[in-house]
């Protein structure tokens, strides 16, 4: 039976329900007596447990089970949330999360690791609980009957016959109707299960061990399984009670309400319905009006808005020309079109794009982490959790921001001594916010630390030979000298930063989606680095340009200005890098004609466009400007290969290809070609 | 244009594993690709030329939306330039280049037919010392007494992809 489709959506809800985990772990405070907060997390572990039983996956469910039981004790009451006991749940969930890993990668698992793992959850358990804490359910409780102290737990083996559903019989009823009178735990036993081929629906194949706690007696149990009786086998045993665990408090025996829904669900079911439980249990926990898309069905409507985009173009090249007498219409028609399609384009792209609060929400765990490591108190604020932004860019900014914190907390925040003798709080500040400005999304990473000590980048810089002792740095100048590679300031490595393989990786990360990244900051007071990305990488908005007969695309949003030559503030060095004087500033031009095709061309017969990236500015020397329009941007590596200086191609109106120009890239040629040449 | 199937006319056990070939003519000589790997035969178009890219690639078109680069074989092969004649076209072909499925287009001079031929007919091409990079060659085969040079297109795909070259 093949059941890697369902293994796949499996690990996917594995993965969500670790992430749930965590979360609920990090907000759980010391001394918390939330029992649904507590709960939460208990059922995600439940449904991992159950989920990983039922493929046979053996050590999850017993590694889990255990964590379980903590957990469990916990939200009874019967154990305290201690800031141990979350720290050690915190790397259960880690040892847990490699373990789903490495089932799904098919490697071996670090039995070792998960073993000492288990045991310390093992230990913490069988330690008695002293400062307990009666917990506040959310729901009513429930009037006890009686004696509080008659606590039972049965072991059920219910083994219905195989014909058992045929009258009508379903388990699942049974085993809810079972969770009412306690708290319910169930395992199937899958061992009789035949290949998927020989399975009849109507036909019960399976059985399953279940555990009962509560107040209840035997009789209970088989009033609920009396229209069964004779059509399974049934066996009802009382367990002793786990030597060690202290009485249960006041509010554990109101168990009734709050469990009925959960425990079954996962477990229970026979795999061929499994599918449809798990969604149904997905759906019932974030009941977010949400629906799970493949991305390759995305990426063809994006591709066919891309399409209609073109076509569009073509249309209205053709529109321009007419003169015929019915031209108004056809104008008109153009013009709605043009909105549609604009319309239909923005929809497609905002399907693909996802709330960066999914790469904010690893943050408070490494913040805490890290700052337990390196001894400093921070406290994490995240805004604009909200802010869209597509979902490639999305998983790629993830590293470059992980990097950028750890940044801000290994040199950015001080000790807390060190702070306090500054006169500032104890505890630093780290922000993290994002929003929309224009047609980017902006991403700040702001600290109240150190900020940059320009003395000491200035001494690297000499050090490392990227300036002489008489250069006169801007301020900016400095700041960005952090983004060289191999630059770092840092006395000494640690296994976070200080081998200086980081700046620059991190702005080629975010120069490769098309964005920007810029330092602030001010000595003493911090720093704010500041992530400008484009929200969309498919469609770009484009300045046409020739350049002898070709047409090239200029990215319109790295365009500062344009302007007709005036050959009087041109002037040359060496006689070989030519400079303009655009008002105050020298900028170095690029003779587009020259660097592409190899004929060179008299500048004043053309226009400058004044381009910029990472606050460097250079004059591309076209022949002519043509039109602005979205272009769809199409690979060249896809067939071909990268090519210094341009970053893609489109298709324009007339069918023909044009060369998108790689700004950041064409600037980055340019320096470096002037250094070599200065000195040579 | 259509390709017409002969049959061939050497004798050969039906049994043996035939396999068919697109021919062509290029500077006077005629060369044959496995005609699994052609995609498409295409009119000549409008290049768009790449900067610092080898002379032997003209640059891209656009093919249905999709950027495809054109690669001058003669240029290739070191000839003169192909002069774009009534009989000019594209052949697009697929092929694995660096790892993975390419399309890539050829300008030839004019096509000819398909023909079958056995891997018995296949003919080592003789080591003439580095006169022309034989590695393009994976076998010599003799179709109505001319020679046929067959061409291993994924040997052409690999190398016309290179490293970036440095701008001037």
């Amino acid at each position: 039976m093949d059941l890697s489709e369902f293994l796949a959506v499996f690990f996917e809800e594995c993965y969500e329900g670790l992430g749930v985990m965590e979360s609920g772990l990090l907000q759980l405070d010391a001394g918390c007596t939330d029992a649904e907060a507590i709960n939460t997390i208990f059922r995600a572990a439940h449904s991992i447990k159950g989920g990983s039983a039922t493929f046979g996956l053996n050590e999850i469910p017993q590694f889990t089970h255990v964590l379980e039981a903590l957990l469990d004790q916990m939200r009874d009451g019967r154990r305290a949330v201690t800031r141990d006991a979350i720290d050690l749940l915190l790397e259960s969930v880690d040892c847990l999360r490699e373990m789903v890993d490495g089932t799904k990668a098919g490697t071996e698992l670090n039995a070792e690791r998960i073993a000492a793992a288990q045991r310390r959850l093992e230990n913490m358990l069988s330690t008695a609980d002293s400062a307990l804490e009666p917990i506040t359910h959310p729901t009513i409780k429930e009037e006890s009957p009686g004696d509080k102290s008659n606590l039972s737990c049965w072991q059920i083996f219910f083994r219905p016959h195989a014909h058992m559903l045929q009258s009508g019989n379903d388990p699942y009823r049974l085993f809810r109707e079972l969770a009412t009178l306690g708290h319910l735990q169930v395992e199937a036993d899958l061992s009789s299960l035949p290949s998927c081929s020989e399975i009849e629906p109507e036909t019960c194949y399976l059985a399953w061990n279940l555990w009962l706690e509560g107040e209840l007696a035997r009789e209970q149990i088989l009033e609920i399984f009396q229209w069964v009786e004779g059509d399974c086998d049934l066996e009802v045993k009382k367990v002793e009670e786990h030597a060690g665990e202290p009485e249960a408090e006041v509010g554990s025996e109101v168990q009734g309400e709050g469990q009925a829904q959960t425990p079954i669900e996962t477990s229970s079911s026979p795999i061929p319905n499994a599918r449809g439980h798990k969604n149904e249990r997905a759906s019932a926990g974030q009941d977010t009006g949400s629906i799970r898309v493949s991305i390759e069905k995305i990426d063809v409507l994006i591709n066919l808005v891309g399409e209609l985009v073109i076509t569009q173009s073509m249309l209205n090249r053709f529109g321009e020309d007419f003169e015929q007498p019915q031209v108004n219409e056809l104008r008109d028609g153009l013009i709605q079109l043009t909105r549609n399609t604009r319309e239909l384009q923005e929809a497609a792209m905002h399907i693909r794009m996802l709330p960066i609060g999914a790469s904010f929400n690893r943050f408070p765990r490494l913040v805490r982490d890290l700052g337990n490591k390196l001894g400093k108190k921070v406290e994490l604020s995240v805004s604009g959790e909200n802010t869209e932004l597509d979902k490639t860019v999305l998983e790629k900014i993830g590293d470059p921001l992980v990097h950028l914190v750890r940044n801000a907390l290994d040199h950015g925040i001080e000790a807390p001594e060190v702070r306090k003798a500054a006169g500032k709080p104890e505890t630093g500040l780290l922000q993290l916010c994002a929003y929309h400005q224009g047609g980017n999304i902006v991403i700040e990473v702001r600290d109240d630390g150190a900020g940059l000590n320009r003395e000491k980048i200035l001494r690297k810089a000499q050090e490392q030979g990227l300036l002489s002792a008489n250069d006169t740095v801007g301020e900016e100048q400095v700041q960005n000298l952090i983004f060289q590679p191999g630059f770092s300031t840092a006395e000494k490595l640690s296994d976070i930063s200080g081998r200086g393989v980081g700046m620059d990786v991190v702005r080629k990360n975010i120069n490769d989606l098309g964005g920007h990244v810029q330092i602030r900051s001010e000595e003493g007071k911090g720093s704010t680095l500041t992530i400008r990305l484009p929200l969309t990488l498919a469609i770009l908005e484009g300045q046409l340009v020739r350049v002898g007969t070709e047409t090239y695309v200029v990215p319109l949003t790295s365009i500062v200005e344009s302007l007709q030559v005036e050959p009087t503030r041109v002037s040359p060095i060496a006689q070989r890098i030519e400079l303009y004087k655009l008002r105050d500033e020298y900028i170095s031009i690029i003779r587009l004609a020259q660097a592409f095709h190899g004929h060179s061309h008299a500048l004043d017969r053309g226009q400058l466009v004044v381009v910029e990236a990472d606050n460097r500015r250079v004059g591309l020397s076209v022949d002519e400007m043509l039109g602005q329009q979205q272009v769809v941007i199409k690979s060249l590596e896809t067939n071909f290969q990268q090519i210094k200086g341009v970053s893609g191609a489109t298709i324009l109106g007339d069918g023909r290809v044009a060369l998108i120009l790689d700004i950041p890239g064409l600037i980055q040629g340019c320096i470096d070609r002037s250094l070599t040449q200065i000195a040579a | 244009m259509t390709a017409k199937a002969h049959s061939n006319d050497v004798t050969m056990q039906a049994k043996a594993e035939t396999h068919q070939y697109l021919t062509f003519l290029l500077a006077g000589e005629e060369y044959g690709v496995d005609i699994l790997s052609v995609q498409e035969i295409r009119g000549c178009s409008s290049v768009t030329p790449i900067p610092t890219t080898p002379e032997y690639v003209l640059g891209v078109i656009n093919l249905r939306g999709t950027v495809v680069p054109i690669v001058d074989l003669r240029k290739r092969f070191g000839l003169a330039a192909a002069q774009f004649g009534a009989t000019t076209v594209f052949v697009v072909v697929r092929a694995i280049g660096l790892d993975r499925h390419r399309t890539m287009g050829m300008v030839v001079d004019a096509v000819l037919d398909v023909y079958n031929i056995s891997p018995d007919e296949v003919k080592p091409a003789p080591d003439v010392g580095n006169a022309l990079d034989h590695d393009f060659v994976t076998g010599l085969a003799t179709v109505d007494d001319k020679m046929l040079i067959l061409l291993d297109i994924d040997w052409v795909m690999n190398s016309s992809i290179n490293e970036p070259l440095q701008t001037h």
